[in-house]
């Protein structure tokens, strides 16, 4: 195997918790806690290398795992460090395997950093993709569930030392059921990690080269806003992404179901939007964009506020009347998009049935 | 009730006497390096102004930055130890860990973490170990360290561990200062943890700067109450400052806001503070400044308390101008304080907005005659700049398409000579001593923030029980419980929890209670 892979440095660490927030498209938690978390690690020498997909060997097994719970939690009861490694032990345990790489279920918000801090503490190298491009609520919703990972064994592991292996489990769906009530008897925080996916699987089935594009996006960022140039624009020029909307939001809308937020926010037009009406339908992420009455983007694709002015993401959870705010829209990874990936995470399995994904 | 607002900046002392709701005097005059003879100074100023005897101030209220600025300049600040208790969770991150290594520095870096701690509901995630806490006491004693900041996770929700852990330490360190998270902040533990930290180092100050205060009154014959104002804009008496301090970070831009509205009558608009160096922006809904909703930094440490929502722009009454090849440049520069030496109509050679302003007859300060060769189209192109400037930033901060108009007060607010953006400017009497009005009209107020399991006990029950312990609160920080009003209600429920857990934060405020304030100077 090649060994030349990018090592993660301290330097990439907060261009990484922004990109990932911006990805997490208003969910998937804060990930300034991880950021802090890996560059204790980094400071503690521990050296971890992201390697690129193609490099996986075909009888690699790679651990995916990530952290489960309430973001809000996780910025009170910090982590006690080792949940998602103890939990991929248990699962390397209960499978008779021994992980080889590990790779982030989603690049999106907190979850980003999570196994690069398993990566750190196993020694092994973190897999340059995710398993979603973005962030998104649920366990099925990965790629690799999508197309036919194994759903157990798996485990999950709080900061007492508790850990509980999901042994047998009929699909995803009901992984995904059981974990989220351990987790919420753990605390509403814990370490995830999912049965061992073999190299030549992850090579099909991640969305490529994600934990790079996060840095890099995140290096846009904050290089513009160094050299003072509109941040919003160097993003959109950058990723291949577009401007949809920008305004102020007017009124934010929240409900409780299902143990989910969900919601709207209006936004009333500024600039070239003037006179124009906005409207965002939330869960924990953006789901649904309209302009005047018309869905223009919708999951899986991506959709971004960020703050006019700063270009900084802003959460689902920290949507407030008066923001100002750019909407742009970035495509998902082809692999999100296939008619068996529109049934777990398009329009209609967000409670929006009348919509027809119509990608960017 | 006659009363005397004033605020200590870093350029001016402002005072104002108050008699209800009408000003009856109101001075500006130089900050001393030692704070306190501006203060003492003030106060004879405003009196004498007032023709008010020392003996008919009822109350007097202090808004300062002192703190502030021992923090963002490293001085005066104690040895501290930080305690956490949370293991085994937190284990990943130490006290601290996000600072600035100056600043860690500056109070020793002494951390330490054990067993304690709440889950979100309450649960316990280890129990308390007094003998674990008996030994860090034991070790923080061998350090020579006296002041203690106490964070236990959850604190919020549930604080028992932190004040027992509190009188553990009281009992082993007699006379230590202790600091409790639960006392300050709000969820968000590393947040809350590094305001108690920075509140805990500045003790020692606080201590003596609160006596300074009190000896600076007593020096001018008054006898009334003696209260600071708080971020959010009300008060807390002498006694409760001095064991928070950290709680008067950033009250100067909330008392300017607070005064605006009041000596306007206007409750929504957006507030433009113009001072010597910089102008503050910020957004005044029924009264009081919006709140900032991200994480506030100060001396370079995250915090999140109940900051306004301001943003600021090197623009004032001392920024210098220069006419360059690309146009006119107004600031950030400025002569700040030296002004009335540096200005060209107090004498000076340095070119500034106010010496345009004068020139261009919008205000009758210093001697007009040395700018009388000013040219025409310079002085045009300045004022354009400077309310394009201010448009800007008005701009950003409108909440809404609603034509609201704008309050502009401070020093500097002989700049602004029209509307701004089309909107309305509406420039009250005593504008250039607004914030020592705020100061004067603070209120009291009570804030709590818990998360309730809305399965068990349903919305409406919640909120009554969070409004109840608001109420309860403010009225314990001296507040008249017939004057209180419920001010702020937010309910964000917890993603990705079932149960429907749901966080509330209920603000009330209340009007100073004089006869009922507690432990006053």
């Amino acid at each position: 195997m090649p060994r030349d892979f990018k090592i993660l440095e301290e330097a990439d660490l907060q261009p990484l918790a922004l990109g990932a927030a911006l990805l997490g498209t208003g969910g998937g938690g804060n990930p300034y806690i991880g950021m802090l978390r890996t560059r204790e690690l980094l400071r503690k020498g521990a050296k971890i290398e992201i390697m690129p997909l193609e490099a996986l060997p075909d009888d690699a097994w790679v651990g995916e795992c990530g952290g489960i719970g309430a973001p809000v939690v996780g910025v009170e009861k910090v982590e006690e460090g080792g949940e998602c490694h103890r939990a991929m032990m248990a699962v390397e345990e209960a499978a008779g395997v021994k992980m080889s790489a590990v790779i982030s279920a989603e690049i999106g918000g907190a979850n980003s950093m999570e196994p690069i801090i398993v990566a750190g503490l196993a020694g092994l190298p973190v897999v340059d993709g995710d398993g979603m491009g973005r962030a998104f609520p649920e366990v099925q919703m990965t790629t690799f569930f999508i197309y036919g990972a194994k759903p157990s064994p798996a485990a999950i592991a709080d900061d007492k030392g508790n850990v509980v292996v999901f042994r047998d489990m009929v699909d995803m769906f009901w992984l995904e059921r059981f974990a989220r009530d351990v987790s919420v008897g753990m605390g509403a925080g814990a370490g995830f990690a999912v049965a061992p996916m073999r190299g030549d699987f992850i090579r099909k089935t991640a969305v490529p080269g994600t934990v790079t594009q996060a840095i890099s996006i995140g290096n846009t960022v904050l290089s513009a806003r160094a050299k003072h140039q509109n941040v919003v624009e160097r993003i959109v020029e950058e990723t291949g992404a577009k401007l949809f909307f920008t305004g102020k939001i007017t009124d934010i809308e929240r409900n409780l179901v299902g143990g989910f937020s969900r919601g709207t926010a209006k936004i009333s037009g500024v600039g070239d939007w003037a006179g124009s009406e906005a409207e965002i339908a939330i869960q924990n992420e953006n789901l649904v964009l309209w302009v005047d009455g018309e869905a223009v983007i919708m999951v899986p694709d991506l959709i971004m506020n960020l703050e006019l002015e700063t270009g900084e993401p802003i959460t689902t959870e920290m949507l407030r009347y008066g923001q100002r705010v750019a909407v742009i829209g970035l495509p998902v990874h082809d692999l999100m998009k296939t008619p068996r990936a529109l049934e777990i995470v398009g329009p209609a399995a967000f409670g929006y049935p009348d919509l027809t994904f119509k990608p960017l | 009730m006659i009363r005397i607002g004033i605020d200590v900046g870093g350029t001016n002392t402002d005072a104002v006497v108050m008699n209800g709701n009408d000003v009856i005097a109101g001075v500006k005059s130089a900050t001393t390096p030692d704070v306190m003879t501006g203060v003492v100074n003030a106060l004879k100023d405003v009196l004498a102004e007032s023709k008010m005897d020392a003996s008919a101030i009822d109350v007097v209220m202090i808004g300062t930055t002192h703190f502030t600025n021992a923090v963002v300049q490293r001085r005066d600040l104690a040895q501290t130890a930080a305690v956490r208790l949370g293991l085994p969770a937190t284990a990943s991150l130490p006290p601290m860990v996000d600072w600035p290594e100056d600043l860690k520095k500056a109070i020793g870096n002494h951390t330490w973490l054990a067993h304690g701690g709440n889950e979100f509901d309450g649960r316990v995630i280890s129990p308390l170990n007094e003998e674990e806490l008996l030994g860090i006491a034991g070790e923080i004693q061998s350090r020579g360290i006296n002041t203690i900041a106490i964070t236990s996770v959850f604190s919020p929700v549930s604080n028992e561990f932190e004040k027992r852990a509190g009188e553990i330490f009281a009992k082993a360190i007699p006379g230590a200062h202790i600091t409790l998270s639960s006392e300050i902040g709000r969820i968000g533990l590393l947040e809350r943890e590094n305001a108690a930290i920075m509140n805990a180092c500045l003790r020692d100050l606080s201590a003596h700067v609160i006596e300074a205060f009190r000896n600076a009154i007593a020096e001018t014959g008054i006898r009334g109450r003696f209260f600071l104002t708080q971020n959010d804009g009300t008060l807390m008496d002498a006694a409760f400052a001095e064991q928070f301090p950290v709680l008067t970070f950033a009250s100067g831009p909330t008392n300017s806001m607070r005064g605006a509205a009041f000596l306007s009558g206007v409750h929504d608009a957006i507030v433009v503070d113009i001072g010597g160096t910089t102008s503050d922006v910020g957004s005044l809904q029924k009264g009081f400044p919006r709140q900032a909703t991200v994480a506030v930094e100060v001396g370079g440490v995250r915090t999140n308390f109940r900051m306004p929502d301001v943003f600021s722009i090197g623009l004032g009454g001392g920024s210098l101008v220069i006419d360059g090849p690309d146009g006119i440049k107004v600031g950030p520069t400025s002569v700040g304080y030296r002004i009335k030496s540096e200005a060209l109509i107090f004498g000076g050679s340095t070119l500034t907005t106010t010496d345009v302003t004068v020139a261009a007859g919008n205000a009758d300060l210093g001697d007009k005659g040395k700018v009388g060769h000013l040219d025409k189209d310079l002085l045009d192109r300045t004022q354009a700049k400077i309310l394009a400037m201010l448009e800007d930033c008005v701009e950003r901060s409108r909440l809404s398409p609603d034509p609201l108009p704008v309050i502009v007060v401070g020093g500097g607010s002989i700049l602004v000579n029209g509307p701004i953006g089309g909107l309305q400017v509406i420039k009250p009497n005593h504008f250039g001593v607004a914030n020592a009005v705020g100061a004067a009209i603070a209120q009291v107020s009570g804030e709590i923030d818990r998360v309730y399991a809305l399965a068990e006990i349903g919305r409406e029950q919640a909120l009554n029980d969070a409004k109840a312990r608001a109420i309860d609160a403010a009225v314990a920080a001296g507040a008249l419980r017939e004057s209180i009003e419920i001010v702020d209600v937010e309910d964000v429920p917890l993603a990705y929890l079932p149960g429907n857990a749901t966080r509330v934060r209920v603000k009330a405020v209340g009007e100073l209670h004089v006869a009922g304030a507690k432990n006053a100077a």
